[in-house]
């Protein structure tokens, strides 16, 4: 009955879609306001539908209703619950629910907090959500439906591969998802806004808090996925290159542009087809990725095993639905008026610089990701591009980014003055100089990149807080003067200073990490000692352990520092016997000077345990950085400014009932 | 100095294209230095010059051969493509769904004794999944070994 339920809603939801997406649009063309008033109305009753059919799959694993073919393959009775509930999404057709689940969320959202919003906008941008909806759902009932049923139902279900029996799986894949399909609400806009011929600061103010939300989310999406294989796959790296991760690096590179042209929109009334054109090509990037994804043609950790079928619909759903949207872009972007001139030194022209190196370094991992395709489709030839190839091209695009966003965060707009710019940054000039000489003479020659690399950070950071101190008027004035400024000081000035440090955090993180990391595989047996990043490794031997639906053996490090014991790493191999596969769990001691990393490998014929040892210097920094760099977002997010209409809206409605 | 606007988008579509030629420059010598090509191990022993750079070999792991972990951190597999076999040489632990038969991608040099050097063995997380460069090279090889005449 449940899987019944959960196919009739999603019917149901494909009709609701096709309402969506046609009659609110009929209404805006004719000017009749109530076919556009039934854009809200369809948008939170789609969104109602879609969540029950979500609930009714999520309903049968928690169940274990194996004669649903999708629960069957995908789950055990003997699984914890949090497992049998992220399994939902853990395989193809349950994740393409997810997305679409999140898809109408956004949609009913936009219906929600959408009032002060024009009718006939508000109308065109929920017809598009409501046909990009009916697209995806098409999808899921004609190529995935979850909700097949298996006759005879099986006794026992497959299971869930291990290696996702994690908590990571409950997190990562939805904040992904928010992020990429948040993006969908800006295309909308972009796809309403070339419809009306029209674009102004007032529709930059509407998209702003979309694009924050859904950048912020997918921020913190790729943070915990990059950190999900850092501890779960036992490589100690976390970053590959994979395509699957590339695919969520292009729409994160070309929504943090489009942040920055959005400003410019909302401010200075400029750059506003390039606006548009990033709008459409961030979420087109987000359709890209989930096509590369589902359809296995690229190698890639992440690849569920795949039908081509499937690979053939999302391509053409993605040209149907990029391709319209820039074929619209074509005939109409000329409509747009210019907006405000500036000069070449410039807040603005400073943007337009991290704009277009933003996108030409998302550019560069397309073509990387891309490559091996268009070689094995002109010459059968097979190959792989790996990280010398994007550490030869992403990083130089990427060095000025991370030098002009603070020159350019200080510019003034339409005309400044650099040479000012630049003196008011002497501290930061002459702070950076100094890391790049010690490093330099600290590690003897070599290391002249990480030197460079670290003095950027160093420049970012202090270039940032240079900013606060000359807008709080520090030192200048009593402190309680200065901190009461602070305190009146925009939300979006203080999401800007969180996540430009962020930035240099992060690239601090990076550079350590790999510069200095220190690896050891080592054949070990009980009362060998190691010392890596100034501990001491005492391997203690080996015990059995016993999981909820695992068996496995779990290694002993006694760590000790300076003659001290700290604590006891324990890594663990374990097998899973419903799923016949076995994991790595790597015992890690994580602190902020750097994580202590062990595997255990295989035994051999005289009873010694292979290992692997990793120090990773400042790893943490990574994560840590990502992690406010999406909190700066978040706080830029709560800006009053960008809910000013909202509020009016509010206190106009309040004097109303008052009267 | 201020730009009309014409100038200036002018000036941005200039900008735009030196830094995009700049890019391809990069992008075209990166690539030619850093690609790593993908042979079968048939494809290996046809070769005549063994090469210089860094490829990967894929195939199964053969089957009934034992995997040596003797010496410790050091593994000798066997992969094969069902028609030729190579003899892998990798020090580390391996992967967890490394197994007989499993389809396995191996990256590194092929030594001058034919031994290939890896420094790093690709296991794929799904069981169920193969490799596509795995699967094509097995395609291949059963069917020109099924008779198509040659």
């Amino acid at each position: 009955m449940i899987a019944e339920t959960g196919q009739f809603t999603l019917v149901l939801a494909l009709i609701v879609a096709i309402v969506q997406g046609t009659l609110p649009l009929a209404g805006s063309v004719k000017n009749n306001i109530r076919l556009m008033a039934l854009g809200s109305t369809s948008a939170t009753s789609l969104f109602l539908c879609v969540l029950v059919s979500f609930g009714c799959l999520i309903q049968a694993f928690i169940v274990s209703d194996f004669s649903v073919f999708n629960v069957a393959q995908n789950s055990h009775t003997q699984k914890p619950l949090l497992y049998k509930i992220s399994g939902v999404w853990g395989n193809h057709e349950g994740s393409m629910l997810l997305w679409v689940t999140i898809l109408t969320l956004f949609g009913a959202s936009v219906a929600a907090f959408g009032k002060n919003l024009p009718e006939s906008l508000k109308a065109r941008v929920l017809s598009i959500q409501g046909l990009i909806s009916a697209s995806f759902i098409s999808f899921i009932l004609f190529t995935s439906n979850p909700f097949l049923r298996l006759d005879p139902a099986p006794v026992e279900g497959q299971g869930l591969n291990p290696i996702l029996q994690d908590p990571g799986l409950a997190f990562h894949p939805p904040f992904l998802y928010i992020g990429y399909v948040g993006f969908s609400i800006v295309f909308s806009f972009a796809v309403a806004a070339l419809i009306e011929g029209r674009i102004d600061p007032a529709w930059a103010r509407w998209v702003r808090p979309w694009t924050l939300a859904a950048w912020c989310s997918l921020t913190i999406g790729i943070a915990l996925g990059s950190w999900w294989a850092y501890y779960e796959l036992g490589w100690g790296g976390w970053w590959f290159w994979d395509p699957v991760e590339n695919a969520s690096l292009i729409p994160w590179l070309i929504g943090t542009a489009l942040l920055h042209s959005a400003i410019v929109v909302e401010k200075r009334d400029a750059l506003k087809s390039w606006t548009i054109l990033l709008a459409i090509l961030t979420f087109s990037m987000s359709l890209l990725g989930t096509f590369l994804v589902r359809s296995g043609i690229l190698t890639s950790v992440h690849t569920f095993a795949t039908d081509p079928e499937r690979g053939v619909f999302i391509l053409l759903l993605l040209i149907l639905i990029s391709g319209s949207a820039l074929i619209l872009y074509a005939l109409r972007a000329s409509l747009i008026l210019p907006g405000g001139v500036f000069s070449p030194i410039s807040r603005e022209a400073a943007l337009i610089f991290n704009n277009l190196l933003l996108t030409t370094g998302a550019a560069v991992v397309l073509l990387g990701t891309l490559y091996p395709l268009l070689l094995d489709a002109l010459y059968g030839a097979k190959v792989s591009v790996g990280p010398p190839f994007y550490n030869a091209t992403f990083l130089p695009i990427m060095a000025p980014v991370l030098v002009a966003c603070v020159i350019g965060s200080m510019l003034r707009w339409k005309r400044a003055d650099l040479a000012g710019v630049l003196g008011r940054l002497k501290v930061a000039t002459l702070t950076a100089l100094l890391v790049v000489l010690t490093i330099i003479w600290a590690t003897g020659s070599g290391d002249v990149l990480v030197a460079l690399a670290l003095g950027v950070s160093a420049w970012i950071i202090i270039g940032t807080m240079v900013q606060v101190s000359e807008r709080i008027n520090l030192f200048k004035f009593p402190l309680s003067k200065s901190l009461s400024r602070a305190r009146n000081l925009p939300r979006a000035f203080w999401g800007m200073v969180i996540s430009h440090s962020a930035l240099g955090i992060l690239v601090i993180g990076i550079t350590i990490s790999s510069a200095w990391r220190v690896e050891f595989i080592k054949l070990m047996k009980a009362g060998d000692t190691v010392s890596a990043g100034g501990y001491t490794l005492t391997f203690a031997g080996t015990l059995p352990i016993v999981g909820p639906n695992y068996t496995g053996i779990q290694g002993q490090f006694r760590v000790e520092r300076n003659g001290k014991e700290i604590t006891v790493l324990l890594p663990e191999k374990r097998s899973y016997p419903a799923e016949r596969n076995r994991t790595t769990e790597a015992g890690i001691l994580s602190t902020i000077s750097g994580d202590l990393y062990t595997v255990l490998g295989e035994m051999s014929e005289n009873g010694e345990w292979s290992t692997r040892i990793y120090f990773n210097p400042m790893i943490n920094w990574i994560w840590i950085g990502a992690i406010l760099m999406a909190f700066g977002g978040l706080i830029s997010l709560t800006d009053r400014r960008l809910h000013i209409r909202l509020l009016e809206k509010f206190s106009k409605e309040a004097n109303g009932n008052a009267a | 100095m201020q730009l009309t606007g014409k100038q200036q988008r002018l000036t941005i579509v200039l900008l735009g294209l030196i830094l995009c030629s700049i890019a391809t420059a990069m992008i075209l010598a990166a690539l030619k230095d850093s690609v790593v090509y993908f042979y079968s191990p048939t494809n290996l022993l046809e070769k005549q010059t063994i090469p210089e750079r860094r490829v990967r070999v894929g195939g199964l792991v053969k089957k009934n051969e034992q995997i040596y972990t003797k010496t410790g951190v050091v593994n000798l597999f066997i992969v094969t493509d069902k028609k030729n076999d190579i003899t892998v040489r990798f020090t580390g632990i391996l992967p967890d769904l490394f197994r007989e038969g499993q389809g396995v991608v191996a990256e590194g040099k092929i030594g001058p004794n034919g031994v290939f050097f890896a420094d790093e063995v690709l296991a794929k997380h799904d069981e169920n999944y193969m490799p596509p460069e795995v699967a094509e090279t097995l395609r291949r090889s059963s069917k020109s070994k099924t008779g198509e005449p040659r």
